[in-house]
């Protein structure tokens, strides 16, 4: 993709907002240190989401976008769920897979990518909830990471299938009752961080999305490793409030108190991992 | 739900089940009739110069510099509305702005008849506009409002509109220029 193509025409410039001019004029393109911080003046990615009013998934969705070290050579490869309804208001280029095809779609486009423009550097993210990446896509999410596929996975994980009306998931909590799920769940949660370490995958975090610095570091460091090494995997906490039953003010606190509990910050870096980490780090991008 | 409407799920007419199909390689459309591409473009310089606040519509493909046929586009589409003094409002961008769109400063193709409707709007061209999106602002303009749409497109034309030039490119919008100089010097 061109970054020109989000340059205004001369010609035309004195009949566009001035909202759209600003998104050109205060844009992070080609900026590799663009970050959280960015985000009360930048909004090119991200303006307005169609997520309910306090989703943790939204914040996520912002520090993610806000983090991307490359945005106009990304694309980011999404699955059913809540987040696929966000997409259409993403200023890149994304691709809507079949319900967990999205790690064998983004190998896919990945391969292509390296061939067709074996001089630049393109990344490819999967973005996709719980359902898609444990259950419904574990198949294709571990065959990508046992082949060493150049992509970084993240899941947003809400231990529930929320917009179908709250069924269980892989990753609910043993225990949890939801509406569809009345006798709670029976099973211990899938832990995918754990699986993602034993299939191959080099950088690998489990953590909420309740600290945006932390967010941004542990995605760049994700991208940078997948990039030059191999298959990178972030588990985020993005809770449901309106499943577990919260007030939209409510998100925050819930993540910072799991922080203490089962979504403490985990952290796994392969040597390989750890020595791009470190060149990044000397090179002033992390 | 979806309602039943005329053409079957859409609420609004269709030109297709009408009958009306885009025209044929060399030629274009007038309502429903396939003429000559020079026909086509004198009848909407004429509806362009005699009706009510005449507007272009630019879409992303031109207002955006992404090459270098952009950037000549969009050099005559500034030519093309000093000759039919039309306004310009552009369509920037297709993502759905409830309720925060401003009608007087762009327009947006999922609820294009309220651009028109605030600015009393009779003749508009769409140019620069993808197709699917074309198509849809197009049929809604149709259903919605007494506007005359004009379509310069790149591609294989609209149907929904009332003039469809299809295959237009920089070359073609100069020849467009050209004739409305001369359908200018006529009708004033």
């Amino acid at each position: 993709m061109s970054i020109n193509i989000f340059k205004i025409n001369e010609e035309l410039r004195e009949f566009i907002p001035q909202e759209v001019i600003d998104l050109e004029e205060k844009a992070t393109w080609g900026n590799p240190k663009r970050g959280v911080m960015d985000l009360p003046y930048a909004k090119e990615l991200l303006e307005e989401h169609s997520l309910c009013a306090g989703c943790p998934e939204s914040m996520a969705f912002r520090y993610i976008l806000a983090s991307l070290p490359n945005p106009e050579d990304t694309i980011i490869v999404n699955s059913t769920g809540c987040t696929s309804l966000v997409f259409p208001h993403i200023a890149l280029h994304t691709v809507h897979s079949l319900f967990g095809n999205q790690n064998a779609v983004a190998s896919g486009i990945k391969r292509t990518l390296e061939w067709r423009f074996p001089d630049k550097v393109k990344d490819v993210i999967v973005l996709a909830g719980d359902g898609a990446t444990v259950d419904i896509g574990l198949d294709c999410t571990l065959q990508s990471f046992f082949r060493q596929e150049k992509i970084t996975t993240i899941c947003f994980d809400n231990e529930v299938y929320a917009n179908t009306g709250g069924q269980e998931s892989g990753t609910t909590v043993q225990g949890h009752v939801f509406k569809m799920a009345p006798k709670g769940k029976q099973w211990p949660k899938v832990p995918m961080w754990q699986l993602a370490i034993d299939s191959g995958c080099h950088y690998v975090v489990r953590m909420s999305v309740s600290s945006p610095k932390k967010v941004e570091q542990v995605v760049k460091k994700a991208i940078y490793v997948a990039r030059e090494v191999g298959p990178t995997y972030l588990h985020f906490y993005t809770p449901c409030i309106l499943e577990i039953g919260l007030n939209s003010d409510d998100a925050l606190m819930e993540m910072r108190d799991k922080d203490k509990e089962r979504f403490k910050f985990f952290e796994y870096v392969s040597p390989q991992a750890e020595e791009v980490i470190a060149k990044k780090k000397e090179e002033g991008l992390l | 739900m979806a309602t039943l409407g005329p053409s079957h799920y859409s609420p609004y007419p269709v030109a297709v089940y009408e009958n009306i199909l885009p025209p044929p390689p060399g030629k274009a459309l007038l309502f429903t009739e396939v003429v000559d591409e020079e026909v086509a473009m004198r009848e909407a310089a004429k509806a362009m110069l005699t009706r009510e606040n005449p507007t272009i519509f630019p879409g992303p493909q031109v207002i955006y510099a992404w090459n270098e046929e952009a950037k000549e586009k969009a050099k005559l589409i500034r030519e093309l509305a000093e000759v039919l003094e039309a306004k310009i409002i552009p369509m920037v961008d297709y993502r759905p702005k409830y309720p925060k769109i401003d009608p007087e400063k762009e327009i947006n193709p999922n609820h294009p008849n309220l651009t028109i409707w605030h600015n009393n709007i009779k003749a508009c061209i769409f140019v620069g506009v993808h197709c699917h999106y074309a198509n849809v602002a197009l049929k809604i303009i149709r259903a919605e409002t007494d506007c005359f749409t004009i379509a310069l497109c790149s591609n294989a034309g609209h149907e929904d509109a009332m003039i469809t030039l299809r295959d237009q490119h920089a070359d073609e919008l100069r020849k467009f220029i050209d004739i409305a100089k001369e359908v200018k010097k006529e009708v004033k």
